[in-house]
């Protein structure tokens, strides 16, 4: 695929971002103050405003996420249970519209996990003990391919990881899962017919 | 249907199969059909969006109801005027809502509507709500549903768009934790300590990729409006839903309610609600027990749910960095007790405590006292009829006497984006659900607790419990 926005989860690389911190809900990563949107383009600029901004509006120099670099790192790393929280599928188009592509923790929610692979980003969830490599190795480069569920850490223990089927094939081919449930309409029909 | 002793289900196993549209497979989820879809202004617009680009109609209209709640001002403003909302972005998405609405022919209880208010407060209080449904909503208070027996959850906007347009939801069947809570508690113990004490023993996490079931006499003890506190708080534990199986306390508080069935189904419902509960010898994955008489009023002193502590008990040495980071952002000290800061505001209200029964408890602490110089009290009730039934009672002229704002419905302060919110460094405690950073406001430092507990602690100035307040019975 030549769209940049979706890229090949076949043929990964990049470079990782680490946010250490355990337990990163979904508020941080897009405050509600930015919810009254009815777009989902544009959510990028407020991705962890409150990480990235102070109360004046002034980028904070000693948050590490201002220099962030998705051109190279479209890889977060993060704590346990990353994504908790609010349902908001605006953090998921936020981390998308910021340039990020794939989450790798010990641990991720389930509600975000499910909105990120709906919106271009792979979630991984990682053994315990490349998590704690990956944390330890800010900015490594590492290489992902989804059809083999397979991470590549270089010197570091690489590993396998598990994804639902449907959402991994969604995530390759571009699968519909709209179209999919359309598709079934007449099983649905039947079920209302059978249950009305 | 008679339980079948050879293979035993849970509450969850029974709900989940009776909406199977197709089976899952190694390679697809499950169909799963939604009886009720539940939809406010902010996390539908851009689902609707989607069905018209694709030129998509909801299919079934009458599975679908709406309210305006997150965006919407809780000020007050005369018959005819606009609303007072925050900034036109705020307008706009509540327009957009009634436009769709209208549009598809959705049932919205909009500002003229006498159960416009917070989206979990008015299902159930219109009997939308009801054992054995599959409930959904693009809010992770969902959950809240799972007192009467339904398997209700939060979703993204994506699937709000997958359900308005088809009914259905592409799902794999999540693990199961059974909770069991026995013994009495204190008659000081309310549910948001149940569900605060168990999240602090059960973790943030404790819950992910699980449908909970909360079991034993200090559970069915409760009334529908303490359930309902209990299983809105199961995503703070990291669950997909909470359950609480339907009995007799259930069906007298939805009988006679407007979307409750009448007459011969009424009684046909019951009979086939009654079978709901979990089988004996129902498997789940995981259960844990919570000894009910440990259980004290809980507040919060972090800022991720599972940090309750007992009133009166010294905040905790930090143990991780998450704490560390925690207990420096709300300015606390290891071994202090939370009461001996100064707190500035109070809220009352949300989808966790903003029922009659939660004004009726603020109200007994407050009745005839004032609340302290210089703090700042917002009462929300959660819908349109929860304020006229605390009017009809007198309950607003106790909290107006005391000092506090009488709001219009809504979610405010809880998730802040309507203007109600607090200002940087404030203490806040607050009876909703998140005491997340910056929550409530960039920089408000929030502790969740009951609304008993908050009531006392407007009055006192400072966090403490209702004890002696309460003791002083109001009829």
């Amino acid at each position: 695929m030549s769209d940049p926005l979706k890229p090949d989860f076949a043929r990964f690389r990049s470079r990782t971002f680490v946010i250490s911190q355990e337990n990163i809900d979904t508020d941080q990563i897009i405050p509600a103050r930015f919810l009254t949107t009815t777009q989902c383009a544009g959510l990028g600029l407020n991705a962890f405003h409150d990480w990235r901004y102070d109360e004046a509006g002034h980028r904070r120099s000693g948050e590490p996420l201002n220099a962030l670099d998705t051109a190279h790192q479209q890889v977060i790393v993060a704590g346990r249970n990353f994504g908790c929280g609010s349902s908001r599928e605006h953090a998921a188009w936020a981390l998308h519209d910021l340039g990020i592509r794939v989450v790798i923790s010990s641990e991720i929610a389930d509600i975000f996990s499910a909105n990120a692979s709906k919106n271009g980003i792979l979630p991984i969830i990682a053994p315990k003990i490349a998590h704690h490599w990956l944390l330890e190795h800010d900015g490594v480069e590492i290489a992902i391919n989804l059809e083999t569920g397979r991470v590549d850490l270089g010197n570091g223990p690489s590993f396998q990881f598990q994804i639902e089927p449907f959402a991994r094939r969604c995530l390759l081919d571009g699968t519909d899962p709209l179209g999919f449930l359309l598709s079934h309409d007449a099983q649905i029909s039947a079920y209302e017919a059978r249950t009305t | 249907m008679s339980p079948d002793h050879a293979h035993p289900r849970s509450l969850f196993d029974k709900v989940w199969d009776a909406h199977l549209v197709t089976q899952e497979t190694v390679e697809t989820p499950a169909l799963m059909y939604i009886d009720l879809h539940l939809v406010h202004e902010v996390t539908s617009p851009q689902a609707f969006a989607e069905l018209a680009s694709r030129g998509l109609d909801v299919r079934r209209p009458d599975r679908t109801l709406a309210t305006v709640d997150h965006s919407t001002p809780t000020l007050d403003f005369a018959p005819g005027e606009t609303p007072p909302y925050a900034n036109e972005q705020a307008r706009n998405q509540v327009e957009t809502l009634q436009d769709n609405a209208r549009k598809h022919g959705i049932e919205l209880h909009d500002w003229d509507s006498e159960h416009r208010g917070v989206i979990h407060i008015i299902g159930p209080e219109l009997g939308a709500t009801q054992p054995g449904m599959t409930i959904v909503c693009g809010d992770s208070h969902t959950a809240t549903h799972g007192a009467f027996g339904a398997l209700a959850f939060g979703i993204g906007t994506t699937e709000v768009g997958h359900v308005l347009a088809t009914q259905t939801l592409l799902q794999r069947k999540p693990k199961s934790m059974r909770i069991h809570v026995n013994g009495q508690t204190g008659s000081d113990v309310t549910a948001k300590d149940i569900i605060l004490h168990i999240i602090a023993q059960i973790g943030v996490d404790g819950g992910t990729g699980c449908v909970i079931e909360y079991t034993g006499d200090a559970i069915t003890a409760l009334d529908m409006e303490a359930r309902m506190t209990v299983c809105n708080m199961s995503i703070e534990a990291g669950a997909r839903a909470g359950m609480i199986a339907p009995d007799q306390t259930t069906f007298e508080y939805l009988r006679g309610r407007a979307r409750a069935p009448k007459g011969m189904n009424w009684d046909n419902a019951v009979a086939k609600w009654s079978e709901l509960a979990s089988d004996a010898g129902a498997v789940f994955d995981c259960e844990v027990h919570i000894d009910a008489t440990q259980i004290r009023p809980m507040v919060t002193w972090g800022t991720a749910p599972d940090t309750g502590i007992a009133i009166g008990d010294a905040i905790p040495t930090p143990q991780t960095p998450a704490e560390q980071r925690a207990i420096t952002y709300m300015d606390f000290q290891p071994g202090e007790a939370m009461g001996e800061h100064r707190i500035s505001q109070v809220f009352i209200g949300s989808c966790t405590n903003a029922r009659i029964g939660d004004l009726r408890i603020a109200a007994r602490v407050m009745r005839g006292r004032k609340i302290a110089p210089g703090l700042r009290m917002l009462i929300v009730p959660g819908s349109v009829s929860v304020r006229h039934q605390a009017e009809a009672e007198g309950l607003d002229k106790i909290f107006r006497f005391a000092g506090a704002e009488w709001r219009q419905p809504g979610c405010s302060m809880c998730i802040a984006m309507n203007g109600d919110r607090g200002e940087a460094g404030q203490l806040v405690v607050s009876t909703s659900n998140r005491n997340f950073e910056g929550r409530q406001g960039t920089g408000v430092r929030t502790v969740l607790a009951s609304p008993a507990t908050a009531a006392a602690s407007a009055i006192a100035g400072h966090i403490t419990a209702a004890g002696s307040l309460m003791e002083a019975e109001y009829v």
